[in-house]
């Protein structure tokens, strides 16, 4: 306990209270930090040019969310209905791409979504010969990239409960007259619900966070939360206002997973409630 | 009598494996009726498509002259009670019980009064917003049975229903589910590999063996009168005398010490002796077997001419208690 609280206590809190601490004073007028309280970096945070970052960041993490949850889920589901003794194979083929690095998977998508990429010419090959589309440097590119990054956590996520699952709950349901579709709605969504909020929790703060992403795949049209933490940081040098930033990030990220854990901690509750009553 | 069921010329593979072969089989309306067999004698296969879990490859399944044996699970007027109990662990005990109801789109009302009616029935009612994990073994058995009557099937299946019981509480619920069957007047089909089990409960037993039928027969049939030298090795207990290119089958309760008059007298030495309250057990060494014949007398017999190990005796029965196979 006192080696984990220690190693928190130095890595974590340290470094957060740091940043915490350089939200509250006052930017120096060639960069640098003037140490005079203010609470002006959170009151420019409600300015209506970075709170519409905050809401594009939201919306695009939201919709990368969703689909990688998706996408991610009827994965999961198919390799934990493939024969046993082929699940580890496939599972380690749904997590590959993670062991390269990000930064290469993310140029991998320039090189497809590119005006003259691969899409564009396997669509000439097909017989197109109209102006290639647009499809690098748009959001749709900023949230493919995202999905595809994200994908294995969603994956990972939603395999573990259902590969536990028991069939013969899926077979009870069956045989009590429900559909297929009705015996996943009421049985198997139910039942592997935390492994989707855990994925789905996942997806969200990595991609609201990301600033490589719309960087490289958005072009800079599309500035997200992480974009601008990196430019008061790096351009701007104001390090005040990306600490302020960055506080408000962490603390969407600490909501979700307190929300997450307190809906987890109340299903086993319920459930010790139940067992007095 | 009519065969509710008619199960005839079934087989089934899996690859090059017949887990049913050419299976013929009548079930009775309101019969409780068991599957012997043990693990791998197809028995459980032959559940699962009775239940709509498994397609025959030939032969058909009859269930009210209807060939039900294409048809889905959920379609299909028969319930099974899993060995698992397969409760779902997110619905409480009612919300388990309420669940078929609700697939057959019946009102509300009329499903709160069904699942009140048989948790009373199956005395669930005190625990009806509980969860299966706080559940004994008992009572998960019981939400189970509960949640497959309450469709009234024409046909339910048990796989195993007691298997996952201690053997105390498995005797009560043996002679519990027969009353149960009494009292809801439904064809039940029960799974076991327990042959005891099957003759306690089961007004009819068909003993299985590598997906074929051995015999089908009323428990007395087939305790006393076994069709085959498997069928009678497997149901209770039997001494086999090999003479003369044939078997004789003999019960070690129809053995008798010192008798007065018996068909057949033969001289042995005792090498063992349990006693088990109800009954004395002695291993008797004769001429007759290799292997010492069980010889098992009742207390009162014992008490009237007791034995020790080493002892000389005499053992006799009559013809008409022996079964004779000729292989």
């Amino acid at each position: 306990m006192a080696p984990a609280l220690l190693w928190l206590t130095a890595l974590m809190l340290v470094p957060c209270g740091l940043i915490l601490a350089l939200g509250f004073f006052r930017r120096g007028l060639y960069g640098g930090i003037e140490y005079a309280f203010t609470l002006e970096n959170f009151a420019l945070i409600v300015d209506p040019l970075y709170a519409g970052i905050f809401l594009t960041s939201a919306r695009i993490a939201g919709t990368a969310t969703l689909i990688a949850v998706i996408v991610g889920y009827a994965a999961a589901y198919a390799i934990a209905a493939a024969p046993r003794h082929r699940q580890p194979t496939l599972l380690f083929l749904a997590v590959l791409p993670f062991w390269s690095n990000y930064l290469i998977r993310t140029y991998a998508w320039i090189v497809l979504l590119n005006r003259e990429g691969l899409i564009t010419q396997g669509l000439r090959l097909m017989g197109y010969e109209g102006e290639p589309p647009s499809m690098l440097y748009t959001e749709g590119a900023v949230i493919t990239g995202l999905v595809y990054n994200y994908l294995p956590f969603v994956v990972l996520a939603c395999y573990a409960p259902l590969a536990r699952l028991n069939p013969e709950l899926a077979e009870a349901s069956r045989d009590l007259g429900a559909s297929a579709f009705t015996t996943f709605r009421r049985v198997i969504l139910p039942m592997t619900l935390p492994g989707i909020a855990a994925g789905a929790v996942f997806v969200f703060v990595l991609s609201i966070g990301n600033f490589i992403t719309p960087a490289l795949l958005g072009g800079g049209r599309f500035q997200m939360m992480g974009n601008l933490i990196y430019a008061q940081f790096l351009t701007a040098n104001d390090w005040p206002f990306g600490a302020a930033i960055s506080m408000v990030l962490i603390a969407i990220m600490m909501g979700l997973l307190t929300l997450q854990a307190i809906a987890a901690e109340r299903g086993a509750g319920e459930r010790r409630e139940g067992a007095n009553g | 009598m009519t065969a509710l069921l008619s199960i005839g010329g079934v087989t089934k593979r899996f690859g090059r494996v017949t887990a049913i072969d050419r299976l013929s089989l009548d079930i009775h309306e309101n019969e409780f009726f068991a599957l012997l067999g043990a693990s791998g004698s197809g028995k459980t296969t032959l559940l699962r498509m009775l239940a709509g879990f498994e397609t025959p490859e030939a032969g058909a399944i009859l269930l009210d002259g209807k060939d039900i044996s294409r048809m889905p699970p959920n379609r299909r007027p028969v319930n099974l009670m899993f060995q698992s109990y397969a409760l779902f662990p997110h619905m409480s005990v009612e919300g388990n019980i309420a669940y078929g109801l609700e697939m057959e789109r019946l009102a509300k009302p009329e499903i709160a009064r069904r699942v009140g009616e048989i948790m009373e029935v199956t005395e669930l009612s005190s625990m009806a917003r509980r969860k299966p994990d706080q559940l004994s073994g008992g009572q998960k058995q019981r939400v189970a049975l509960a949640r497959a009557l309450v469709k009234r099937p024409h046909l339910l299946l048990l796989d195993e229903p007691l298997g996952a019981l201690d053997k105390k509480l498995r005797a009560a619920m043996q002679l519990e589910l027969k009353r149960l069957q009494h009292e809801v007047g439904i064809t039940f089909i029960v799974v076991t590999h327990d042959q005891e089990e099957a003759l306690v409960m089961a007004d009819r037993v068909a003993i299985l063996r590598d997906g074929r039928l051995l015999q089908c027969g009323t428990p007395h049939e087939v305790y006393e009168h076994p069709a085959n030298r498997f069928a009678a090795d497997f149901i209770g207990v039997m001494n086999f005398i090999e003479e003369d290119g044939r078997t004789l089958a003999l019960r070690p309760e129809r053995i008798r010490l010192f008798p007065e008059r018996a068909d057949r007298t033969t001289e042995g030495r005792v090498t063992a002796r349990a006693y088990h309250g109800l009954d004395l057990q002695l291993h008797v060494e004769t001429p007759l077997s290799p292997r010492p014949l069980l010889v098992r007398l009742t207390a009162d017999a014992a008490d009237r001419r007791p034995v020790a190990e080493g002892d000389t005796v005499t053992l006799g029965w009559n013809d008409a208690d022996t079964r004779i196979f000729k292989d």
